[in-house]
């Protein structure tokens, strides 16, 4: 890597629990190199002026979904965004909004992993056809149907900017909707009763008031706005159908 | 060191929503103005109840009533009204593609069709309503 001597100013907001009952400010000056991102920032941080700054990292290479922060005020995946393109600083790195803060730029994860989970994503099948049926085919456009869906990583960055979490924070929120609608639009699932049953609560889909702002960060595009008015609709046709219809199926 | 800290018992920080939050990014800003003009199509669909008694009750009523939209203060009152309408509809009918999938020959319909389409129902309402309030001529 070439040496620089241009640096710029990381300010980081730093919450020690044992040191102050407020997260404070710390700035750091680290290398301006033209291939960093502001992950590679934060690690300089951590490997060479300050080792005790914590934050969650695994893959570099925006599939984890672990390095979600918040940037100069925006949502952003900090292995994704080049330190350069955010000049000339300093930029301001904090916390994911929206949840609670275990330390300087770790969140707790608990509440969207028990959401995530309520929603069932995964494959839920009536019956089981045989083994000795063979697969269960799908054709390249029932593969598109769900596929958007399926390229979240649960960075959790669209409740980071979702209003409606911060203010209710019972809302099941934009990604584990997203998932749901991904199981319920696959071909091989028959679940889409079960999770309608979770997600057409108060707290579920009708929470949303359609700010749109979780598409607008997602890094993979997912657009979990439209999921959930999709799901919104879906949700109302099945109500019309069961009022009209008592005698059918859901 | 923070005197209130007690080893292993953790404390998570939680960041209080401020009242003002929809005025930090112009996205959140473009949200709350959609919903508060709101308030000015349910004026709008009052007004045209109004109208329609007015038209029911006869032509003197119904020549009393237009007087009254003529007035300048209710004129320029329902300037405002009829921006923040445009502006509701706008950006709602804009949306639209988000909550509608239309197909067509198991294909999905782009989304300026979808939008186009509410346009065009906008329209068509929009005229029908005239045509109702003029007599029908």
């Amino acid at each position: 890597m070439p040496e620089t001597t241009a640096t710029i100013s990381l300010e980081v907001l730093r919450y020690r629990p044992e040191e102050a009952a407020e997260p404070v400010w710390q700035s750091y000056e680290v290398p301006l190199r033209r291939d960093w991102m502001v992950l590679d920032g934060l690690n300089h941080i951590k490997d060479s002026l300050d080792g005790s700054l914590s934050y969650r990292w695994a893959c570099r290479m925006g599939v984890c979904g672990s390095c979600g922060m918040m940037v100069n005020g925006k949502p952003t995946l900090t292995c994704a965004t080049y330190l350069a393109g955010l000049g000339p600083g300093p930029i301001r790195v904090e916390p994911l909004s929206g949840f609670p803060v275990i330390r300087d730029l770790v969140v707790d994860l608990r509440d969207f992993i028990d959401k995530l989970k309520s929603v069932k994503p995964w494959l839920l099948r009536g019956d089981e056809k045989p083994l000795a049926d063979g697969e269960y085919l799908q054709t390249p456009d029932e593969l598109a149907e769900y596929k958007p869906y399926s390229m979240c990583i649960n960075c959790m960055l669209c409740y980071s900017a979702c209003p409606i979490y911060a203010l209710e924070p019972e809302f099941v929120g934009p990604a584990a909707i997203a998932l749901a609608q991904r199981y319920n639009l696959d071909s091989r699932d028959d679940g889409a009763a079960e999770r309608l049953d979770i997600l057409s609560r108060h707290d579920g889909i009708w929470a949303c008031t359609f700010v749109g702002e979780c598409s607008a960060v997602c890094p993979k595009g997912v657009d979990p706005a439209a999921a959930i008015q999709r799901y919104k609709v879906g949700a109302t046709a099945a109500w019309w159908r069961s009022v009209l219809m008592p005698w059918g199926t859901r | 060191m923070n005197p209130a800290y007690q080893p292993y018992h953790p404390k998570w920080h939680r960041k209080r929503m401020p009242i003002f939050w929809w005025l930090g990014k112009p996205a959140y800003t473009k949200f709350i103005t959609r919903e508060l003009t709101s308030l000015a199509v349910g004026y709008a669909v009052v007004l045209l109840l109004a109208e329609i008694c007015a038209l029911a009750r006869g032509e003197a009523a119904h020549a009393r009533f237009l007087r009254l939209l003529a007035a300048p203060p209710v004129l320029a009152f329902h300037l405002l009204v009829c921006a923040a309408l445009l502006f509701h509809s706008v950006t709602w009918l804009n949306l639209a593609p988000k909550a509608l999938v239309l197909r067509l020959g198991g294909r999905r319909l782009p989304d300026w069709i979808v939008v186009s389409g509410h346009y065009l129902l906008w329209l068509v309402a929009s005229g029908a309503v005239v045509w109702f309030l003029r007599g029908g001529s």
